[in-house]
């Protein structure tokens, strides 16, 4: 390297490289994160021009209030039924994923992602978008599918890539797809399903049909390219899309200041785009329906996108390949400020008089029933199975949607692959 | 001398290499303070320093920018892809820029860089933690492409291709990370430690780029592997009773042509194996430079033993992993005639 002239007058450069507030052994703290009162964010016009959402990227549209009452004018006043519903589907997806994870330990299959804590941002969503709107979804929104009643047997045979498994074992547990619940498969390559959410909205407005698209993405994953393709695309086209940044603050090891996240929101990259922007508290459930609700209403007058950052926190491990405790303060999910979403929404129910501890102590024994048995039932069909003989498919299925048409060369590294399990079994 | 895995033999590349030369940064998703999804950088940040080892955004074309730029100014930038099957967004950046800098400059300007980055499937990962795309990246011109197969030859190879100052890509087999894997998935896994190829120097080596080892000597067939695929080659050789010669390729471009002309020279017959898909692959380059070059050497069909051209599945993974019975096959084809 050519040494350069020395200017003593200029000051040295140096990297800033973020850090988090708190690493292993360090006192939790979340004194950087700031928490407006429930109810104090006002609420425009779904109608109004993009510019006036964009001082509400910068603060925080809470409902739910510390005493469990729904305040302000974004209550979405839903009946108490649907708040109900919305319990037990947080509930439920919370117990699917304890099951599932455990699933994995016990090696009945690969691997598991849950998305403990953030049940209210897929599940809150769904209930706030219409049925037939087209969900283009991250590995962490299963409670999409919960909501929207997809078997759970179906799903558990996807995580165990067993002989039920619609996608025949070929995606990654937890990488689920299925068109008729609205739900979009879910790829491995971070942000790709982003722009892809805002084609297909341009579909929809270019058919003249009325359904949206929503989609969602990590904090981490903001990062990507695809995800600033996304807001151009939807901007430039008012595409009817709801793009929420499900902000959970960790990408694996890394946190959201690594994502650019100590600069500003995730919600105020809406500014620079032109495009809605609000930002959400994630574990209020009320906060992320009105939102939702609110986006999806601009979304289908032609109003084009809106992009919601949905404030959260990933309260365990990436996955069951991560130990968080080697990166940050192990009681760091229990001290998240914003609480638990499944809480706060039960004792928004028990303030309303519409729940109690007996109705939930038996809705949360229906759930483990119902759970429990799913996965008898999916189990039924075989776990994966770690073998060089014996397969959950048949094995020739390998080679179909390749392509429509099985080419030449395909059909025969078909029956070399036959031949050679023949071999094997002798 | 220290007996190491993959790991530990290419984490300690990068401590010496820091540790010689200031020039040298690592970048990379969560590479920083936690070391790494694999731990491959793990007590680097600690060692150096923040600003020599640092977590990227989650933007693969903005690692391999970002890399294209500090390697302009001068430094020696190592990045980590998290896995070989994320590189995509930074294909442009490695295709169009990095490949092509010293070139389209006439040499005013050269990009000495490293793109590391795990590859290879054998671990239930999927379609996305499974690729081998090594083929698209020896198909641009201007890059290098180097796949090691043992801790010893890891850590050489790494060094190497740091002081090199054109473009390298390093794809880590990720399956042998811990130990060699011969293709019998049913067999326990033995550790690098039983290996000799584990004892590894602590200090500074290299083993040269485009040349490849000779990791068996054989009269009857030569077996041309690279990464994983080498141990799998030996064991099939041995399971068979085949007297095989495997070379490891160890630097794909440039290819040792070589040493691999000297052993088809010799046995008049040829395998290429590898993991990635068969259409295009490295395979068809390795049979074509063989057909050119000892074509009247040879006594049969140079044969190909490959993953199927599909996605990689995840529960047919061990239908699809070009094992032993596939590589054995083609061996026994190609001693036919
Ligand atoms: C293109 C791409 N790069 C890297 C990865 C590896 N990876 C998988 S998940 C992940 C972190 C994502 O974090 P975030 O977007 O915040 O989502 P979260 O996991 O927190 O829900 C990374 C780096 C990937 N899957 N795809
Ligand atoms: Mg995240």
């Amino acid at each position: 390297m050519t040494k350069q002239p020395e200017r003593p007058n200029r000051p040295v450069l140096s990297l800033h490289v973020p850090e988090p507030s708190a690493r292993p052994g360090d006192e939790v703290d979340f004194s950087h994160v700031a928490i407006p009162p429930a109810g104090s964010v006002p609420r425009p016009d779904p109608h109004a021009p993009a510019a006036e959402t964009h001082p509400l990227a910068t603060t925080l549209v809470r409902v739910l209030d510390d005493a469990g009452r729904a305040v302000g004018p974004w209550d979405p006043k839903l009946d108490a039924d649907t708040l109900r519903r919305m319990l037990r589907d947080m509930m439920l997806v919370r117990v699917y994923d304890d099951r599932m994870y455990r699933a994995q330990r016990q090696g009945k299959t690969s691997f598991y992602m849950k998305s403990t804590g953030e049940e209210a941002v897929a599940v809150a969503a769904a209930h706030a978008l219409d049925r037939d709107d087209m969900c283009f979804p991250t590995y962490r929104q299963q409670g999409l599918l919960v909501a929207r009643d997809y078997p759970l047997v179906e799903m558990m045979c996807q995580i165990y890539s067993n002989r039920r498994d619609k996608l025949k074992g070929r995606q990654l547990p937890v990488m689920y797809s299925d068109r008729a619940h609205g739900f979009f498969s879910i790829s491995g390559n971070l942000a790709t399903q982003v722009p892809q959410a805002v084609g297909w909205a341009m579909a929809s407005a270019i058919k003249g049909d009325s359904r949206i698209a929503a989609a969602w993405i990590g904090d981490g994953s903001t990062a990507e390219g695809d995800f600033h393709a996304a807001c151009t695309f939807a901007g430039v086209y008012r595409a009817p899309a709801v793009i929420n940044v499900v902000n959970n603050q960790w990408a694996i090891s890394s946190f959201s200041g690594i994502a650019g996240g100590e600069l500003t929101t995730f919600a105020a990259r809406a500014v620079g785009y032109g495009i809605a922007g609000l930002r959400v508290d994630g574990n209020d459930a009320l906060a992320v329906y009105a939102a939702t609700r609110w986006a999806a209403d601009r979304a289908r007058a032609n109003h084009g996108p809106t992009l919601i950052e949905m404030f959260t926190y990933r309260v365990e491990g990436h996955s069951t390949s991560d130990d968080p405790s080697v990166y940050r303060p192990k009681e760091a999910g229990a001290k998240w400020p914003l609480g638990d979403p499944v809480e706060r929404l039960r004792l928004h129910l028990v303030a309303l008089g519409e729940w109690d501890e007996a109705r939930h102590e038996q809705l949360a024994a229906e759930i483990a029933d119902e759970v429990r048995t799913a996965q008898r039932e999916a189990e039924k069909h075989g776990t994966l199975v770690s073998s060089t003989i014996d397969f959950p498919q048949d094995v020739r299925t390998m080679f179909d949607d390749v392509y429509a048409e099985l080419p030449w060369h395909l059909r025969e590294q078909q029956a070399q692959m036959v031949a050679e399990l023949e071999a094997k079994r002798k | 001398m220290s007996v190491m895995n993959m790991i530990q033999a290419l984490n300690s590349a990068h401590d010496v290499m820091m540790a010689r030369d200031d020039n040298v940064v690592v970048l990379g998703e969560d590479v920083g303070y936690f070391g790494g999804v694999f731990r491959v950088t793990e007590g680097l940040q600690k060692k150096y320093g923040r600003a020599r080892t640092f977590d990227a955004p989650i933007s693969e074309g903005g690692i391999v920018a970002a890399a294209i730029g500090m390697a302009a100014y001068g430094l020696r930038p190592v990045a980590e892809i998290q896995f070989a099957d994320y590189i995509y967004p930074g294909f442009d950046q490695i295709v169009s820029e990095a490949g092509r800098m010293r070139y389209r400059t006439a040499g005013e300007w050269y990009l000495p860089m490293v793109i590391r980055t795990p590859y290879g499937g054998g671990i239930f990962g999927g379609q996305t933690h499974s690729q081998s795309p090594e083929a698209l990246f020896a198909h641009v011109a201007g890059l290098k492409t180097v796949i090691p197969s043992n801790p010893y030859d890891a850590k050489g190879l790494l060094i190497a291709a740091i002081e090199d100052d054109d473009p390298v890509l390093f794809f880590e087999p990720k399956r042998i990370y811990n130990g060699p894997f011969d293709g019998f998935f049913d067999r326990p896994v033995t550790p690098w430690a039983k290996h000799p190829k584990a004892e590894v120097p602590d200090d500074y080596y290299t083993v040269p780029l485009g040349k490849a080892a000779v990791v068996r000597e054989g009269a009857d067939l030569t077996v041309l592997a690279y990464g994983t695929m080498v141990h799998v080659a030996l064991a099939t050789a041995e399971a068979n009773g085949i007297d095989a010669e495997v070379i490891d390729l160890r630097t794909i471009v440039p290819v040792d042509i070589e040493t691999i002309e000297q052993s088809v020279r010799k046995t008049g017959r040829c395998v290429v194996v590898h993991e990635a898909t068969r259409t295009g692959g490295f395979g068809a380059e390795l049979a074509a430079l063989v057909q050119e070059r000892c074509f009247y050497h040879l006594e049969a069909p140079v044969q190909r033993a490959t993953g199927f051209d599909t996605p990689y599945p995840h529960s047919l993974e061990w239908a699809y992993f070009p094992g032993p019975i596939r590589l054995g096959t083609a061996m026994q084809k190609a001693l036919e005639d």
